[in-house]
């Protein structure tokens, strides 16, 4: 044993140095608890690849309703309105349907019924025919579609130049998604609304029941650190989750899903603080009321997941009946959400973020009191 | 440096249950004292009383003239505490943990390395808590009291899971510390570790003090019979239970045991009768004190 310590070099308490004596004790308690979060693979999951597994199945579901799968189609023999269509017909036909050519009419049908192809088209005497399968009903749909316009185009060009007269009736269509939200804008603010809701709760819910449960809260009140410290280094911890979620979150929407941010973007970030204090506060309550990790866990899922839906972290409420409105109008999510979509993709300025984060603040603050009272150190 | 602690009048309740019941004490500065007695005497709630995590339900305790209860910090610093079951900072490693509470008692974690190898972790620095054996986890929560280099080291049950081996050498670094002229206060129910290591014990049951002195006194007031254990080829049973001066006379696994009041006598005439073979002698133990105190039966 060694004890060469003398009482020489023991640390004195240094004068005026409080301040920077307070941080240190938060500073280690952050680093620690950090530490505890990144080497757990399992919250690792639930924080950062759970909510993006959320955004890539939006953001593909997304794509392939944008960009549908051409068909692919046999044509057998000549069929004229497809070979002599115009250059500018033949690239709407190319982009909808994949043509192969065959001779053989029988294999080709055969092909349809085993559904390595979706219909064959022919053409006899000015009858263009196509063989679709029952049991693809949508890819039929889809082409007969096809092929009718096809046919409609060229009976117009027909009867335009036999008249010098334009066509009576037109046919155009537009798509709707440039005036509302395209999907994935809508869901890269919402989905990260409801991931950073979700893991600053679980976060504080969990931790905090698991430090009272191995009693290292109760060996943390023998030493010289505040309360306080204890629960700013979890919001620090919080906070920083939050920001790496926004960092990914947005980094995988516009790199790999196209997702396009207007330019007060950044206003998001204090509108993701004020939130993940609000749900912070909310495990704070969770974390103090359940005596087990599972409990807190559970108790978190039973708020957060309800909450996500109502506040159309998922789909959007426009559709949904009054009161539900109303309901999700008392949730922090739903003010959360709002926020993130209106400085994200709605092109709207700082005064949009005003009062969603009074609100999270306020959320914050009662909870935070609620969770204070009920709060032990022991299990 | 020493801390002086005094335990007045302490009584604590659970409902119905009495765990402390009206014990008073004082450990003075310098002191090696340890807390013995059975399961559930009250020995954790006295300690965890007195380090200032329980508030009594009457009396008073002080350390160093204060209430340890009111948590101030610079009387925090100035104590070092094991808990009976130990608790750490989930994942980190042991050096991690070690870093972390120095930080949170604002000391220099430069003798961190000094530190595992007293309480021989140097191999496990890097492991992290959960992966440490029950032991050695207990060896690294006894770390985590001193890295502050505290004046006052209170310990629960420290060597209750440890090998010989590292019971061993933790009475070395436990007595290093007291040597320095640092208060130790421990519970234990190896009666033999706080012959050796204490200054004095207080024995409690049913949450009441029993006796409070130093071991060897206690030993001395017990005034036990003397233990002569011989090998079973020695003598006859029947030969021995008529030495000279036999009291009682039995037959275990490792031979006969003869116990006497006049051991002078009765090991002349063994002498005589060339009858040594793997002889020891041993008067009253502390342990002999403990079961005379306490009785033997289990307790709740
Ligand atoms: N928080 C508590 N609530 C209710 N009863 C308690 C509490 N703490 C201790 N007790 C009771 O008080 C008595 C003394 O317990 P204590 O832990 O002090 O015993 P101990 O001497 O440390 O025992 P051991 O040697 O087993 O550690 C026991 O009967 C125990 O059941
Ligand atoms: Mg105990």
């Amino acid at each position: 044993m060694s004890t060469s310590t003398t009482p020489g070099s023991r640390t004195e308490p240094s004068t005026g140095a409080g301040d920077a004596k307070a941080a240190r004790p938060l500073k280690a308690l952050t680093i620690a608890m950090f530490k505890g979060f990144v080497r757990d693979r399992m919250t690792l999951f639930w924080a950062i690849a759970f909510p993006l597994m959320f955004l890539v199945l939006f953001g593909g579901i997304f794509t392939s309703q944008g960009e549908v799968d051409p068909a692919e189609v046999v044509v057998v023999g000549d069929v004229s309105v497809i070979d002599d269509a115009p250059a500018e017909a033949q690239k709407t036909i190319e982009k909808s349907v994949d043509i192969t050519r065959s001779d053989d009419l029988d294999a080709a049908l055969e092909k349809v019924r085993d559904g390595d192809a979706d219909a064959v088209v022919t053409e006899e005497g000015g009858e263009v025919t196509v063989h679709y399968s029952a049991a693809d009903p949508v890819a039929g749909a889809q082409i007969q579609g096809v092929v009718q316009a096809i046919v409609q185009q060229a009976n117009t060009a027909v009867y335009q130049q036999s008249t010098g007269e334009p066509p009576t009736f037109m046919f155009a269509s537009s798509q709707v998604e440039d005036d509302s939200l395209e999907q994935i804008q809508y869901v890269t603010p919402s989905l990260l609304g409801w991931a950073v809701a979700m893991s600053a709760t679980f976060g504080a819910a969990a931790n905090l029941v698991m430090w009272r449960k191995s009693g290292l809260l109760r060996r943390l009140r023998l030493a010289p650190v505040r309360t306080s410290s204890v629960v700013l280094a979890r919001v620090g911890v919080s906070l920083v989750i939050a920001l790496v979620q926004a960092v990914i979150f947005v980094g995988l929407g516009v790199g790999a899903f196209g997702l396009q941010l207007s330019g007060w973007w950044p206003l998001m970030v204090p509108l993701l603080l004020a939130g993940t204090l609000a749900f912070l506060s909310i495990g704070m309550l969770a974390g103090a009321v359940s005596k087990t990790e599972e409990g807190a866990i559970g108790l978190a899922n039973f708020i957060v997941l309800p909450m996500a839906f109502l506040s159309g972290s998922f789909f959007p409420l426009d559709g949904a009946p009054t009161w539900l409105r109303a309901v999700s109008n008392c949730l922090p999510l739903k003010h959360l959400n709002q926020g993130m979509l209106d400085v994200m993709v709605r092109e709207q300025g700082p005064s949009a973020i005003v009062l969603p984060i009074v609100i999270l603040l306020g959320f914050a603050a009662v909870f935070a009191t609620v969770s204070a009272r009920l709060f032990r150190w022991e299990a | 440096m020493g801390v002086q602690i005094e335990v007045d009048h302490l009584t604590m309740r659970y409902g119905a249950v009495t765990a402390v019941d009206d014990i008073s004490f004082t450990v003075e500065p310098g002191e090696f004292f340890g807390l013995l007695g059975p399961n559930g005497a009250g020995k954790t709630t006295t300690l965890e009383t007195v380090e200032g995590l329980r508030s009594p339900t009457s009396g008073r305790v002080s350390v160093d003239g204060r209430d340890p209860a009111k948590r101030e910090p610079d009387l925090q610093r100035r104590i070092g505490v094991q808990l009976q079951s130990s608790a750490f900072f989930e994942r980190l490693t042991a050096v991690e943990q070690l870093q972390t509470f120095g930080a949170i008692y604002g000391v220099p974690t430069s003798r961190l390395d000094d530190l595992l190898e007293q309480v021989g972790l140097t191999e496990k620095a890097t492991a992290q808590v959960e992966d440490l054996s029950g032991g050695q986890k207990q060896r690294l929560s006894i770390a985590c009291a001193l890295v502050h280099d505290p004046d006052v080291v209170f310990l629960d049950e420290p060597t209750a899971a440890l090998d010989p081996q590292a019971r061993r050498n933790l009475w070395d670094v436990l007595r290093g510390i007291n040597d320095s002229g640092r208060t130790v206060v421990l519970t234990t129910h190896y009666m033999e570790e706080a012959e050796e290591l204490c200054d004095r014990v207080a024995i409690v049951d049913h949450g009441r003090l029993l006796e409070i002195d130093t071991p060897g006194a206690l030993i001395r007031q017990l005034d036990a019979a003397t233990r002569i254990g011989l090998a079973t080829e020695a003598l006859t049973l029947e030969d021995a239970r008529r030495l000279p001066g036999a009291d009682s006379v039995t037959l275990g696994g490792s031979g006969l045991v003869i116990e006497t009041r006049e051991p002078a006598t009765l090991l002349a005439e063994l002498g005589r009768r060339e009858a040594l073979e793997g002889l020891s002698v041993s008067k009253g133990t502390l342990e002999d004190v403990f079961l005379d105190l306490t009785g033997r039966e289990y307790r709740a």
